[in-house]
């Protein structure tokens, strides 16, 4: 599967199995690349696949959502399992992505 | 039961994921729930990555992992022999990077505290660093299949 679809103004990103600083430096640069590229007005980051994620993963994922803030734009989260969102809760960043959106169909 | 393991490799980001997938192998002779498994592989990626990241500015040199298991307890020392840390109460504060061009949450001493019982750092600028870290395994299975 590749890791990068394009739904109309979505993007969607399937985020590898382990979510560590060797993955996210890739997942960094393809991303900001499209965004910076394309009209994208939604980022979503598809964690079905991910059954490991460490700070490097929330470092990654809090600077995405700055991008996409300074876009008047909007970060998405799905199918996290639960040790994924437990390291969401723990490290605070619920409160700018919150759960709820998790599901939202566009 | 006393047994012991080191693992001695490269500061190559590829080694992120062996070094905590191996220390979680080593660990499940104290039949951990999967929760403890998991506290202990983050908290193995927090430090190894950290000297990953910071020991060795530009180079590659070895990075040593060792994990005693004694009783129901696991050591883990996370060693490099690296540029050090000259603060290390502020590289522990929460949010705080040496590197915010890298991204870097400054959230990984905080994921270690969290996940492990208890976190010490020994460094020496120009000497290295290691993180000395432990976790006591609580009984679950082991007693009830006894």
């Amino acid at each position: 599967m590749d890791m990068l679809e394009r739904k109309g103004v979505r993007l969607v990103v399937y985020l590898p199995m382990e979510l560590d600083h060797h993955y996210t430096e890739e997942i960094r640069r393809e991303v900001d690349q499209v965004i910076r590229e394309e009209p994208i007005c939604e980022l979503e980051f598809d964690f079905s696949r991910t059954i490991f994620m460490d700070s490097a993963g929330i470092g990654m994922l809090l600077g995405r959502y700055k991008i996409m803030k300074a876009l008047d734009g909007r970060l998405l989260m799905t199918h996290m399992r639960e040790q994924i969102k437990r390291i969401l809760k723990l490290s605070g960043i619920l409160n700018y992505i919150p759960l709820e959106q998790e599901e939202e169909v566009v | 039961m006393k047994n012991e393991m080191t693992l001695t490799f490269d500061s190559l980001s590829e080694n992120e994921g062996f070094a905590r997938v191996a220390v979680a192998a080593f660990v499940t002779q104290l039949n951990p729930t999967l929760e403890e498994v998991a506290d202990i592989k983050t908290a193995v990626s927090e430090a190894v990555t950290n000297a990953i990241i910071h020991a060795y500015p530009g180079e590659v040199h070895t990075v040593v992992v060792r994990t005693r298991l004694d009783g129901e307890t696991v050591e883990l020392w996370v060693m490099d022999e690296g540029v050090g840390i000259e603060d290390v109460k502020k590289a522990m504060e929460p949010l705080y990077t040496s590197r915010p061009e890298l991204e870097r949450s400054g959230m990984g001493f905080m994921f270690m505290e969290a996940f492990m019982d208890q976190v010490e750092v020994l460094s020496k600028p120009l000497e290295g660093t290691t993180v000395y870290m432990k976790k006591k395994i609580q009984k679950g299975v082991t007693e009830q299949e006894a």
